[in-house]
């Protein structure tokens, strides 16, 4: 009789789990197994800067599926357990308890940690707080709550900093953010959206320093200092940091398999061995659309992907082809992103006449769009996502015109398609 | 507990019971070819678009204009046109048929 075969995920997130229910969708009838060092049931990660750092909610409240879910479909999860290595020869990975486990087909979503930077004495403090996992999102919770004098000071003005000041904010915290750029969001939005996230933040009573370098954290009792470069300093009773990611490819690259900024897919989701997939952010892969290879930290690219790589284990050909798409939540603010704006020359503001702030930016590569951000503004998201996807060429006059309803029929040129 | 059908894209009906919560974490963790709800929920992905009977469109609240915007240029909208994320569970939508649109 012919054993059941086994696929091994490790990582039991977005992309992790997904990919775990998308195998049996797709008819994968054997063994399914994920790993993850997170001893929580599997949870959504995007909450814990927003929802529940302002509530009381527990992980359940956030899960990606019920518990029940996965013994209904027969996942096995393994929780808080950590993968140490792959041998790829005899295919097998080994655990933190010395046993090892067979696969046939493997699949990485190993995701990214909270980068840790360079900073005098940060290692030394005991008030510094990241925000990556549930229980790190607890942590600061908590730790916000039993303070007295809540002064929080929150280093990087990207997504993560600026969410969860606006969710420390909420919970009565006096709130600074020092970002090293000259503006907030530098990395992924135009100046005009950072000028709106400075005066929403400003407004809210929060203190945002632009161009400061944190330099050094100083422990006294009872507080620390963070020193920037230019010889600013500001007490904390807690330091969010929130500067970004270090992809997890130690696995990988120690087994082997190509490494390039992430680990390298290819449009299957496939790594440098065939038995081996990887998903979500801890991959490199290629972006048929922009056409260029990108490494992505995102829900939709996780989620993606795993629907991806489920296919092809399961032998069903399917590649890769979407445009990406994130969203964030600052108080009642609703942001929504689609498409990467990198390389743009050209952004366009689009005011709503409407009560509330709804505007939306518009990111051209001469006539090609190639992102919309927008705030409060469901259909500058949802029209934009389509004009991206169908490369349709756009009337910017009619654009920028508030007083013209946002319209397909209006929008998009005669002579559409700019390629 | 309420009982809800799931009519899939390839004709697949999955009936599931809850008593709470919304009709996307029941088609979610029913496994309901479909029904991703990518955002966990908050009306920002539209990976959860159904379709209500004609005969069910008023047991359940009108939607916001949020979630109208959404749906407007999304691709096979029509006046059944929901998303389930936003559609809460209760004794008044037992029994109903949901259609999933993708």
């Amino acid at each position: 009789m012919k054993e059941e075969k086994i696929c091994v995920v490790i990582g039991a997130s977005h992309a992790g789990v997904n990919c775990a229910f998308a195998l049996r969708r797709e008819g994968w009838l054997g063994t399914i197994i994920i790993y993850d060092q997170d001893p929580e049931t599997p949870y959504h990660r995007p909450p814990l800067s927003k929802s529940f750092l302002t509530t009381d909610n527990s992980v359940d409240q956030h899960l990606l599926m019920s518990l029940e879910s996965y013994s209904k479909e027969n996942i096995e999860l393994r929780l808080g357990t950590t993968v140490t290595g792959i041998n790829r020869k005899v295919k097998s990975i080994a655990l933190n308890d010395g046993s090892k486990q067979t696969y046939d087909k493997l699949v990485l979503a190993t995701g990214a940690r909270a980068l840790v930077p360079h900073i005098e004495g940060i290692e030394n403090s005991k008030r510094i707080f990241y925000m990556r996992t549930a229980q790190d999102a607890f942590n600061i919770r908590k730790a916000c709550q039993l303070s007295v004098s809540k002064r929080v000071v929150i280093i990087g003005g990207g997504y993560i900093g600026l969410e969860s000041a606006a969710s420390l904010r909420q919970l009565g915290a006096e709130v600074t953010v020092l970002e090293r750029d000259h503006r907030l969001l530098s990395r992924v939005t135009a100046p005009e959206m950072s000028d709106y996230f400075l005066r929403l933040h400003t407004d809210k009573g929060i203190v945002i320093g632009l161009s400061k370098n944190v330099s050094a954290i100083n422990t006294y009792v009872g507080y620390d200092s963070v020193i920037c470069a230019d010889g600013t300093q500001y007490h904390a009773d807690m330091i969010v940091v929130g500067v970004g990611v270090t992809v997890n490819t130690s696995i990988a690259e120690k087994a082997g398999l190509q490494i390039n900024n992430g680990i390298s897919v290819d449009n299957r989701t496939q790594t440098s061995d065939e038995h081996i997939y990887a998903i979500g952010d801890c991959t490199n892969h290629f972006n048929a659309h922009y056409n260029k290879n990108i490494r992505l930290e995102s829900v939709q690219n996780a989620v993606d992907q795993a629907k991806v790589a489920a296919k092809n284990i399961c032998e069903q050909e399917s590649c890769y082809d979407a445009i990406p798409w994130f969203w964030s939540d600052q108080y009642d603010v609703k942001l929504q992103m689609v498409g990467l704006s990198s390389g743009y020359t050209e952004a366009l503001l689009r005011a709503e006449e409407n009560d509330k702030a709804s505007f939306s930016v518009w990111y051209f590569k001469e006539e090609e769009l190639l992102a919309v951000d927008a705030v409060n503004s469901p259909k500058a998201y949802v029209l934009g996502s389509k004009f991206i996807k169908g490369h349709m060429k756009i009337n910017k006059t009619i654009l920028t015109n508030s007083d013209i309803p946002l319209r397909p029929s209006e929008l998009i040129k005669k002579d559409s398609k700019t390629t | 507990m309420v009982k809800i059908n799931f009519k899939t894209q390839d004709n697949q009906i999955i009936t599931a019971e809850e008593s709470k919560g919304s009709v996307m974490e029941l088609a979610r963790d029913n496994n309901v070819k479909g029904i991703d709800g990518d955002c966990g929920g908050v009306c920002s992905c539209a990976t959860c678009h159904v379709y209500i009977s004609p005969e069910d469109v008023d047991k359940f609240p009108v939607a916001s204009e949020i979630e109208k915007d959404m749906l407007e240029f999304e691709d096979n909208t029509t006046e059944f046109s929901r998303l389930a994320c936003q559609l809460e569970i209760s004794e008044s939508i037992d029994g109903i048929t949901l259609t999933v649109a993708n």
